[in-house]
């Protein structure tokens, strides 16, 4: 009776393991508590700020989305002040896609040449080459679109050599090696059983490539896309050093222009805490944070999709 | 009927016993000569002399890292970016590991089942018209009857018949293992070599393939590599015994079994050994 009550004693005391254990479910938990904390916090911030605009300048949310006015320290005929963001979402969403479009078929060209044609030459050279791309400081990019992109375009199609074009040019640059190195994970993530079928039936490595390999790794190649177009949404400093921050509806290709991030950078410094002019970037921040969700949302739905097929 | 050519046993070099079919019936289509595989400087495959015989099923056995499925996968040069082959592999008398042969069609009359069923993340029906399809087959009833004929052959058509278009993803590893097979099938080759294919598969599922390879050997040449010694029993009428890169006994499959030549042979038939 009595070595129960002991064995009972001593199976129930906390061990140094047992005390060790708790400690790590407390730190990680807490961490976690702390990156959810700053999240959260963040959003919030932005929020608030961001609908103030909408609640105590009271301005209309559809105007605010489609007028093509951006001058938020002046108020026009009507008495309302002009805080139309059209010109910079429709800079930002034109230079990421169309930097998307320029990146992709290198993207994919090179990943499926890294992966499928030349493995060997793919990892030692093009690996580290595309691995170092991704770690340039993004106002290295943009010093360079502003000391060759810019004189290039000036020179090729006159005009000030500021505006979509060079953005588009810099930033096909900076994110082609984030979607090279993401495709070339959606292509090793083809089983290598794919690859022999294919070549056993008589395919040539073409035609495996095309009809089985890239076909295998849509989901992740898209993927590798929406990465690449967030990056290019939410770039800023290259962006604004090429673009021309001019807060106005493109005309064309070649025009100054501004995106979302570039009238924030250029603008936040400016502006005084709770006026207006602070709330209207406050506001284009917020359309900011809720893209990048959405680009979020993108990937993950890609992702999920892959999973089921 | 046999004529023998024991390669004798002399100084350190270890005791063969080769015995190349010989049988008027069922003629020479494929025979390998001082074939040599290098993985590299490394060398995998010694010397692998072997003929097989048309219509006939010849098993490789031999213990894991005998060489058995690096030979099997140099006959249609699956092994070309992977490992250096030197010798000759005479199909119908032209030597197909010269470096002008068209793999790809090559490949089209010397196919492969892998040891793990592959289906593409395809349908079934796309699985089997993809090879035919590359070569530019496009008529939609040429495509049917083919279709139709290659899962028949394997022994898969009653099963599917009414799931042409669902994922070929979906089906048992048997089922996809004779998908497998029909997809082989379709371009109608005239050697079917198959890599330990019964490996991933249950026991009633392999039973069932071995059904299928000794219907399927009326048309085709099979070369089939197992770990499995009763299945190599239950099948082939040839059977080559490897061992570290070597081929050390090639027979007919009753005399492998019940009067190996070779001492290792014989252990490992007997299950002392491998």
């Amino acid at each position: 009776m009595k070595t129960t009550q002991q064995l009972e004693k001593q199976l129930k005391r906390h061990s140094k393991a047992a005390k060790l254990e708790i400690w790590g479910k407390v730190v990680s938990f807490s961490a976690l508590l702390l990156i959810v904390a700053v999240v959260v916090g963040i959003i919030g911030f932005v929020a608030s700020k961001g609908i103030a605009t909408f609640t105590s300048n009271h301005v209309n949310l559809w105007d605010f989305l489609t007028d093509k006015k951006w001058n938020p320290g002046i108020t026009d005929a009507n008495g309302k002040p002009e805080v139309g963001a059209l010109p910079m979402i429709v800079g930002s969403f034109l230079i990421t896609i169309l930097s998307a479009i320029v990146a992709t078929p290198f993207a994919i060209g090179t990943a499926v040449f890294m992966n499928e044609i030349s493995p060997n030459k793919g990892a030692k050279i093009l690996q580290p080459v595309t691995e170092l791309l991704v770690g340039i400081p993004s106002v290295v990019y943009g010093f360079i679109g502003l000391s060759v992109v810019v004189p290039a375009t000036r020179a090729i199609f006159s005009g000030s050599g500021f505006g979509i074009l060079s953005g588009t040019c810099v930033l096909f640059v900076m994110i082609l090696p984030t979607v090279t190195s993401m495709s070339v994970d959606a292509l090793r993530s083809v089983p290598r059983y794919y690859r022999e079928a294919s070549l056993a039936l008589g395919a040539t490595q073409w035609q495996t490539i095309y009809k089985v390999v890239l076909r295998a790794a849509t989901p992740g190649l898209m993927t590798a896309v929406v990465f690449g177009m967030a990056r290019a949404f939410g770039e800023a400093l290259a962006v604004q050093m090429v673009i021309g921050n001019a807060a106005l509806m493109p005309g064309s290709l070649v025009d100054p222009a501004a995106t979302l991030t570039s009238v924030l950078t250029t603008g936040i410094g400016n502006t005084v805490m709770g006026s207006l002019q602070n709330n209207a970037l406050w506001s284009l921040a917020l359309v900011l944070l809720l893209m990048s969700l959405v680009f979020n949302l993108i990937i993950r739905l890609i992702g999920r999709k892959g999973r089921l097929q | 009927m046999f004529v023998s050519n024991d390669v004798s046993t002399t100084g350190t070099m270890q005791k063969r016993h080769i015995v190349q079919p010989r049988d008027a019936q069922h003629p020479i289509v494929l025979s390998t000569e001082e074939l040599h595989v290098f993985y590299g400087k490394k060398e995998a495959i010694y010397e692998g002399d072997l003929q097989f015989a048309r219509n006939q099923i010849t098993a490789l056995i031999g213990p894991s890292g005998s060489g058995k499925s690096t030979y099997l996968r140099s006959l249609n040069r699956m092994n070309d970016r992977i490992a250096t082959v030197t010798g000759r592999i005479m199909y119908r008398g032209v030597d197909i590991n010269q470096s002008d042969i068209d793999v790809y069609e090559m490949r089209r009359r010397v196919g492969m089942v892998f040891q793990r069923p592959n289906p593409f993340a395809k349908s079934i029906y796309d699985n089997i018209a993809f090879a035919l399809r590359l070569r530019g087959t496009t008529d939609q009833h040429e495509l049917d009857e083919i279709v139709e004929t290659s899962l028949k052959q394997a022994a898969l058509w009653n099963q599917v018949k009414d799931d042409l278009n669902k994922s070929a993803l979906a089906l048992s590893g048997g089922q996809a293992q004779r998908l497998c097979i029909a997809r082989a099938i379709a371009v109608k080759p005239d050697i079917l070599l198959l890599d330990e294919p019964a490996s991933a598969l249950d026991p009633v599922s392999t039973s069932q393939l071995e059904d299928t390879l000794l219907e399927l050997k009326k048309q085709y040449t099979i070369i089939i590599v197992t770990h499995n010694m009763q299945q190599a029993g239950r099948i082939s009428e040839y059977t080559a015994f490897f061992n570290q890169g070597r081929v050390l006994e090639y027979d007919t499959t009753s005399h492998i079994f019940t009067n190996p030549q070779v001492q290792i042979t014989s252990d490992y038939v007997s299950g002392n050994f491998g």
